[in-house]
């Protein structure tokens, strides 16, 4: 095995994280979490935990309060424009999509190839309508994001990230408010990329997701981490997340809910 | 200073959450009082100024760096927005000359002969129409037809999350959204402020012509052109594009530059036109003293 392939991609030591929107406010302390390439993570955790902070933290678009956070073995402290090849390596889904109004969903999915590459638009049909294709979004290609429900446009968003080919997939709660047919579709998808799509290149994509409910991503596969009362806690694989006896585990699989409404 | 009293006043406010210093400076509890009221003012006006300062330079930094970065992106952009402040609105410039025409410049030629000062028509006409009333017109104009949907445009894109959106794929943000408005505004008034010029002159002139005022296209348009100095067109050109650039930065620091929710949007529009206008003026009052020195 290569020395570039023992790098984490993802290595974080004593981080605190800091709010996006306040960055004297700190969501999450001394996280300790090390993402080896090709591994599955589901960071769990419940409203306003710091879940989409890390992520956001992880994919180099915040710096740490305090502590060291590594993309492929470069601080992420230090990206500045030089290193946005390095920083677009990990490819950012948001929840509910944040896909730009004004242009058609194939234009939101070629933009960041057009910008990066320079490319035409006439450059990049073929790219982006093959993605299109594969995520079953080319009926709705000219249409507004606005004019496409909210299933669909949270798929453009995931061939937006796409589009650049990134070794790292981070999503915030990408299962939140998805139908039956689209939530299978994304599970299965997800695994397809981890295990290496051929469209990608045929590699092992990492893919790090967020999630409030945990029910759905039930796999031996996939690691799972906690974010509680400003701790991260990574539980290990399914089977342990089962033997934890935690009430906001349980909350999380819907084993036992004491919400008060 | 500033910076010292906003964090004194964010202690005592309940929400701490979501606020910038000018957010602090709006909503911090203070006892009634003329002086107080007025050291608001002062503090909103000194952070407004230093908040439009650091996005000017910054917009002209990004200008400068990446002139050659994703043309094949940016320079359609830049193309929509001179379509949209330009050539879009040459149809509404077209009405507003022959009116301006009309209403000012035909009564003010026939006035001028009826006194006997005919020979200060040139004069007139050009400090009147080319040096001061063309491009403040048409400035204002440009701020409340294309100044205002900036603000709604970028206002609801920074709600909506679509600048985070941006960073997360690398993409600048105010080289994609201001850049192109910025420099689609500044050629976008210049345009069209010759435009409503050389329209409202002629229209002008057509206006005296129906009330029988003795004068001839010639000599009409000599005692314009030989009033006219090169400084006036270098002046013209410096002011209408000084226009442009800061009815831009203005309009898109308000939509952009600070963290906004969806409610937020309409009255931050109102707010950046009255700023815009204010704008207009001091560099119009600029402008003028720069006449009288030279």
């Amino acid at each position: 095995m290569s020395e570039n392939q023992n790098i984490p991609a993802i290595e974080m030591r004593g981080v605190n994280v800091a709010a996006m929107r306040d960055a004297s406010f700190t969501v999450v302390e001394d996280v300790n979490w090390s993402v080896a390439s090709g591994e599955f993570w589901v960071i769990a955790g419940q409203e306003h935990s710091g879940k989409s902070d890390l992520l956001m933290l992880a994919a180099g678009l915040m710096s740490p309060a305090d502590g060291s956070c590594k993309l492929f073995g470069n601080d992420t402290k230090n990206f500045s424009e030089a290193e946005l090849a390095e920083r677009l390596r990990a490819g950012f889904v948001f929840q509910g999509g944040q896909l730009f109004n004004q242009l058609t969903i194939a234009e939101n999915v070629a933009l960041p190839l057009r910008y990066q590459k320079n490319l035409a638009e006439a450059d990049v049909v073929r790219p982006v309508e093959s993605l299109l294709e594969l995520l079953e979004l080319k009926p709705l290609a000219d249409v507004t994001p606005a004019n496409v429900a909210a299933n669909w446009r949270q798929r453009a968003a995931l061939a937006r990230a796409l589009i650049l080919k990134p070794e790292i997939l981070l999503l915030d709660n990408p299962l939140a408010g998805l139908g039956a047919r689209h939530l299978q579709w994304w599970l299965r998808f997800l695994d397809q990329l981890s295990h290496g799509h051929e469209q990608f290149g045929g590699q092992p994509m990492t893919v790090v997701v967020t999630a409030d409910d945990l029910r759905h991503w039930r796999n031996d596969r996939r690691k799972f981490a906690l974010l509680r009362d400003k701790r991260f806690t990574p539980l290990g694989l399914w089977n342990e997340v089962e033997a934890v006896n935690d009430p906001v585990v349980n909350e999380l699989l819907a084993v036992q809910i004491e919400a008060t409404i | 200073m500033t910076s010292c009293y906003a964090a004194a006043v964010r202690g005592n406010l309940a929400k701490t959450f979501e606020l910038t210093n000018t957010q602090v400076f709006r909503r911090a509890p203070l006892p009634r009082s003329y002086t107080d009221f007025l050291g608001r003012k002062l503090f909103l006006f000194l952070l407004t100024m230093q908040g439009l300062g650091a996005f000017a330079l910054i917009t002209l930094g990004v200008i400068l760096r990446k002139s050659g970065v994703a043309e094949n992106v940016i320079r359609p952009r830049i193309r929509q927005e001179i379509v949209r402040a330009g050539v879009a609105l040459l149809p509404m410039f077209f009405f507003v000359a022959l009116a301006l025409g009309f209403l000012v410049i035909g009564q003010t030629v026939s006035a001028l002969v009826k006194v006997g000062a005919i020979s200060y028509l040139g004069s007139t006409m050009v400090i009147v129409v080319v040096r001061e009333l063309g491009p403040l017109l048409a400035v204002m104009l440009v701020l409340a037809r294309v100044g205002t949907a900036h603000v709604i445009e970028l206002g609801t894109a920074r709600a909506l999350g679509e600048v985070e959106a941006l960073e997360v794929l690398g993409i600048d943000p105010v080289h994609y959204l201001i850049v192109p408005r910025v420099i689609g505004m500044a050629l976008g008034i210049f345009s069209l402020t010759i435009y409503l010029i050389i329209g409202a002159l002629v229209s002008g002139y057509f206006f005296a012509f129906l009330q029988d005022v003795p004068m001839t296209p010639g000599d009409y348009f000599k005692q314009i052109t030989e009033s006219l100095s090169w400084l006036d067109f270098a002046l013209l050109a410096l002011k209408t594009i000084a226009f442009g650039f800061f009815i831009a930065i203005v309009t898109c620091y308000h939509g952009l530059a600070q963290p906004l929710r969806l409610e937020e949007v309409s009255r931050v529009a109102v707010r950046a036109v009255t700023q815009g206008v204010i704008v207009c003026v001091l560099i119009d009052a600029l402008f003028i003293v720069l006449y009288l020195l030279t």
